[in-house]
């Protein structure tokens, strides 16, 4: 493995002690707890929508995107999956989903825009 | 003045703060530096140290540079440089620089050879806007315009900027952030990006339009004992403590 490897699984080792990832993918519905700063005190604000991609895998450089409708608005936030901002993710609902990257959400509104839910979820073993 | 280092550019990578900031930093190896040989006044008329690094096989090293090498006492090195020096911090040669020689949040210059881009046109190697889209344009919409006057000076100026070689030059970073060092592993983290390919030389030096902290280890970070292979790892470990923190 090059050293470059190595400094970042160094990293995401005592990154991954702060705070446990859960097991999700696009089509998730996902619950983001996120520090915001305000003046000198952090507070966590909670942003749930659907994970609509997964970029850059598990490493140091992955990110998701989830994707709401605010106040009829369609909002969008990239979030780093290791970021040290995020407080914690947990999975709210499982999707069924036949793509990886569900931009195709973005076309449509309501009725259309809806995922089903995926009742034979069954978590990967330990090694993850 | 006191000596640089020469690493090798690993490649970039990002690190997460806990303040929730993310710094975008370039991985700089330093590779088995060792000093090689010392330049001084009486001899050379010049105070500097000659900087070895990486290891090459002693077959593929010539003859001449097996005899330099074995002067020194080092193992044959890849990648040699000389740094200038003042004369009271010249280091004794067999030394070994390692990557505390730099502190936290101190500027940095870092040179390297950019990244070869072959013939580039003018657009693209000076930054000229090319010509219109539409209007009669034809063939040309990428071409520099005029190069110069009419019969009067009859010449195109020497400094033109035209198309040529770009890239693949010398060229010198300045007053980059060193955000972190690790001298275990060997490993300056630099904030930003340094010129060059991954795996390419750069040499690293304090940076020479700001003043340098007063705590810098002063001639140099320096481990002088010959680092052996098979307890290298024994002696790493108590370094590693106070580099990770």
């Amino acid at each position: 493995m090059d050293l470059i490897a190595k400094f970042n699984d160094r990293q995401l080792e005592a990154l991954k002690l702060k705070k446990d990832i859960p097991d999700f993918k696009a089509g998730d519905t996902v619950r983001v707890g996120f520090k915001v700063t305000e003046g000198n005190r952090t507070r966590v604000q909670n942003y749930e929508g659907v994970c609509i991609a997964r970029k850059g895998g598990g490493g140091i450089d992955g990110t998701f995107t989830v994707r709401k409708i605010s106040f009829g608005e369609g909002v969008e936030r990239v979030f780093p999956l290791h970021s040290t901002n995020i407080d914690s993710i947990t999975v709210v609902r499982r999707g069924k989903v036949r793509r990886a990257k569900l931009y195709y959400l973005r076309n449509r509104r309501g009725k259309a825009a809806r995922i089903a839910e995926k009742t034979n979820y069954r978590p990967k073993s330990e090694t993850s | 003045m006191r000596s640089g280092v020469i690493a090798k550019k690993l490649g970039m990578t990002r690190l997460f703060q806990d303040d929730g900031k993310q710094i975008p930093v370039t991985v700089l190896h330093l590779d088995n530096l060792q000093v090689l040989a010392q330049r001084t006044i009486n001899r050379d008329g010049y105070t500097a140290v000659q900087l070895g690094s990486g290891s090459a096989k002693a077959k593929r090293v010539s003859k001449a540079m097996r005899g330099h090498f074995a002067m020194a006492q080092v193992a044959p090195k890849r990648k040699l440089t000389e740094f200038r020096v003042s004369p009271e911090n010249l280091i004794d040669v067999g030394a070994e620089i390692t990557a505390d020689h730099f502190l936290p949040g101190q500027k940095v210059d870092v040179s390297g050879t950019s990244i070869g881009k072959g013939f580039a046109g003018a657009m693209k190697r000076h930054n000229f806007a090319g010509l219109r889209a539409t209007h009669g344009v034809s063939v040309s919409h990428r071409s520099h315009g005029s190069t110069g006057q009419c019969q009067d000076p009859g010449k195109v100026f020497k400094g033109k900027k035209m198309a040529g070689h770009l890239g693949n030059s010398r060229v010198t970073t300045q007053n980059l952030e060193v955000v972190q060092t690790d001298a275990e592993n060997g490993l300056i983290l630099v904030k930003g990006s340094v010129p060059g390919s991954k795996g390419g030389w750069v040499t690293i030096r304090d940076a020479c339009k700001k003043k340098v902290p007063d705590n810098l280890p002063m001639p140099g970070a320096i481990r002088k004992a010959e680092p052996v292979v098979e307890n290298a790892d024994d002696s790493q470990v108590e370094e590693s403590g106070e580099a990770e923190s």
